[in-house]
């Protein structure tokens, strides 16, 4: 169904976090931007679609002003919003965001760290676009961060903090950008694999509360008002948003998963797991009738790797990358 | 990243440090009176009470240099000699011993287990002398109040630091090419088979349910593996079957300890340049440092009578082989200093090195300074 392609090699090597890998997909101008991280520095690496050129960029996790301090960062990730796309870059000391290309830094939260560190470790982690205009964030406290950003320029603002958490957010997703009226379109998970659903406006609204098993919810993803949510069990739960209601359990993998993606045209979903191994998946939801229908259709082992991202490269799921610990190149599938 | 990560580093390196130097001990026929000194004392020293409160503290983890220094001194810490070739090795040895049950671990929480592993060995080591031993069961108490409480995403921050200590490490050791759990570019052997963790099903199967919680369908797929059902859970506590074999002694007699050398890679270079950044923590680590050596008398190199040298290679030759070979990129740069008084908790005006002046300018600047000069140290 889908067969191994040439990788792209990185300048080192993907850390062992959550959701660590991102792609941009820039249709005019028929690039694709990946990024990953590596403890203070993210990867950037821009490809032409007819695989002849590639470029790399390296951003260091740097908070201005502060000249002596190194701070790991935990996730970088692309979010596309319909006036803009930005990079938002998530690390022990705070959350920078930067022109999509990696070329300029056009905001800088800094999180407030105590002067000694204390037995709770402070970092920002879970990061998403959300409806037209805003950027969500978590933290290691529970909290979410949401900044309002402005079609362009620099004039980012914290417009509200969401404190539903308790354990530190693992991972967001949204859902329903532009024209598309959902009713719920934002989803966060954290450590304790409790998950909240929220509709985004000038303030945000609860919708409903998933509760955890104690379970780490590494991976979250919004489709069609459905809950994927991907487990430190290796397994995958579908929950129908609004409701809580569980529609579809699955004993997918034989560790922790760090990844989930969907394409969202045509229902694919991919995992990926410490066990090394990468899933796809298809499902077929239909909100009016409440009916979820999901098959497994396709394995790919990445010998002797502990896979900590995996993406689609477009929308219908023709193509998808993987990260792995200690890997210094991302892996490309294509289906056949 | 987690602020609870070097207790565990320190306890499981250390760990295997005693496995390793133990079965040299043995292997060069040490009299068995001098054997069980260099033992005990190296233990004492790395049950110090002082230290291992400062070390308990919640902090981030030590740089490699600072860690690689803990240790060196550690492994002086009795009559025992040990040229640089065989302390590089020792070192090598004891970081992808680590690294591997880091990465072999089913859940994130069995690190706690394959810890007591190594502390159950330890007792054993020592379990003829009492006030050693008593400082290990207090370890124990530490241990256990301090992780035995942690969420499994906690736990799961910690390994993903650790994780990232030991980042592009990928040294060949012979026990484990043997063994075949390690390839011969250096990565380990992850099998797709074997028991799953305490707490996971055996992949294969979908469940479909219906509004009301009751299950509509079952499908089963090929999950391209060959697992089996979740070994009983070890245990947490002071005494008891761990379970996992991960942690415990590997090295016997027999088992020679030998590391190949060639093979290093782009990435090994690029991770010393990504280490050389400006690390804030420098103060902190030297702090343990005054630590450790406050709780130690200096042994005198000198005398023959009691002092001898330990080598990690089979002949003296291959020792001194491997010290010129030794590849740049995998050198610790040691710093080296000696302790002669200790005033008060300034750090930096207590240490004068036994290099010149220059690599003491060097060493308060790694305190106040910008990052290029940390990259100047070798």
């Amino acid at each position: 169904m889908f067969h191994k392609e040439k990788s792209i090699q990185l300048k080192n090597s993907a850390s062992a976090l959550y959701n660590n890998l991102s792609v941009l997909r820039i249709a005019p101008r028929r690039l694709t931007y990946f990024t990953v991280v590596h403890a203070n520095v993210v990867n950037m690496v821009s490809t032409s679609w007819d695989g002849l050129n590639y470029s790399h960029r390296q951003l260091q996790s740097k908070e201005p002003n502060v000249a002596t301090s190194t701070s790991l960062i935990m996730q970088a990730a692309f979010c596309a919003l319909p006036s803009r796309d930005l990079l938002v870059v998530s690390s022990q000391k705070g959350i920078q965001m930067y022109e999509s290309d990696g070329s300029i830094m056009v905001y800088w939260h800094a999180l407030d760290t105590p002067e000694a560190p204390t037995a709770h470790a402070v970092f920002a982690r879970g990061i998403s676009a959300v409806s037209d205009n805003y950027i969500c964030v978590g933290v290691s406290s529970g909290a979410v961060l949401v900044f309002d950003i402005p079609s362009k320029g620099s004039n980012i603002t914290l417009s509200e903090v969401l404190e539903e958490h308790k354990e530190a957010i693992t991972d967001i997703a949204s859902e329903c950008s532009g024209s598309q009226e959902c009713l719920a379109n934002l989803v966060t998970a954290d450590d304790g694999g409790n998950m909240c659903v929220w509709k985004s406006g000038e303030e945000f609204q609860l919708l409903n509360k998933i509760p955890g098993l104690d379970i780490t919810c590494s991976s979250v993803k919004l489709w069609k008002g459905t809950v994927l949510a991907g487990y430190g069990t290796g397994q995958i739960r579908l929950y129908e948003a609004v409701t809580g209601i569980l529609h579809a359990e699955v004993n997918a993998h034989a560790r922790w998963i760090y990844s989930l993606d969907i394409a969202p045209f045509s229902g694919l979903l991919l995992s990926a797991a410490e066990d090394s191994f990468v899933r796809v998946w298809h499902l077929a939801i239909t909100p009016e009738t409440n009916s979820v229908e999901i098959a497994h259709l396709h394995n790919e082992c990445v010998t002797d790797t502990q896979i900590c991202g995996a993406k689609f490269c477009d929308g219908d799921g023709y193509a998808f990358a993987v990260t792995g610990y200690d890997l210094s190149e991302i892996i490309r599938y294509v289906q056949s | 990243m987690s602020t609870r990560t070097l207790p565990l580093l320190f306890i499981n390196l250390g760990g295997e440090m005693l496995y390793i130097l133990d079965q040299r001990l043995r292997a060069q026929n040490i009299p068995a009176d001098k054997a069980k000194k260099v033992m005990n004392d190296i233990i004492t020293t790395m049950f110090n009470k002082k230290f291992l409160e400062e070390l308990f503290k919640p902090q981030e983890l030590y740089s490699k240099k600072a860690l690689r220094t803990v240790f060196d001194r550690l492994a002086h810490a009795s009559i025992m000699r040990l040229n640089q070739a065989s302390m590089d090795k020792l070192y090598d040895l004891m970081t992808m011993a680590f690294k591997y049950q880091v990465l072999l671990c089913p859940r994130p929480k069995d690190i706690l287990l394959v810890s007591f592993n190594h502390m159950d060995a330890i007792k054993d080591f020592v379990k003829d002398t009492p006030s050693i031993l008593s400082q290990v069961d207090e370890t124990y108490q530490q241990l256990i109040e301090m992780y035995t409480p942690l969420s499994n995403g906690e736990f799961q921050l910690i390994r993903q630091t650790l994780l990232i200590f030991f980042q592009d490490m990928h040294i060949r050791v012979s026990i484990f090419l043997k063994d075949k759990v390690q390839n011969s570019n250096g990565r380990f052997v992850l099998p797709t088979n074997g028991p799953v963790p305490r707490g996971t099903q055996i992949p294969g199967l979908i469940r479909i349910f219906s509004c009301s919680g009751e299950e509509l369908t079952r499908l089963q797929f090929n999950n391209g593996g060959n697992y089996s059902s979740a070994l009983r859970e070890g245990s947490f506590e002071m005494f008891g079957n761990r379970i996992t074999k991960l942690g415990t002694n590997m090295y016997s007699v027999s088992r020679p300890v030998e590391t190949h050398m060639s093979g290093t890679s782009k990435s090994s270079a690029q991770h010393t340049k990504v280490n050389s950044a400006p690390n804030p923590l420098a103060k902190e680590e030297l702090n343990l440092l005054a630590r450790l050596m406050g709780g130690l008398e200096v042994q005198k190199p000198g005398s023959t009578d009691t002092g001898f040298r330990v080598n990690l290679f089979a002949t003296d030759e291959e020792e001194e082989e491997a010290l010129i070979s030794r590849p740049n990129e995998l050198s610790y740069g040691v710093i080296s200093i000696q302790a002669t008084k200790v005033i008060n908790s300034s750090v930096h005006t207590n240490y004068f090195c036994r290099e010149e002046s220059v690599q003491y300018y060097i060493l308060q600047h790694i305190l106040w300074q910008p990052k290029n000069i940390l990259s100047a140290i070798k």
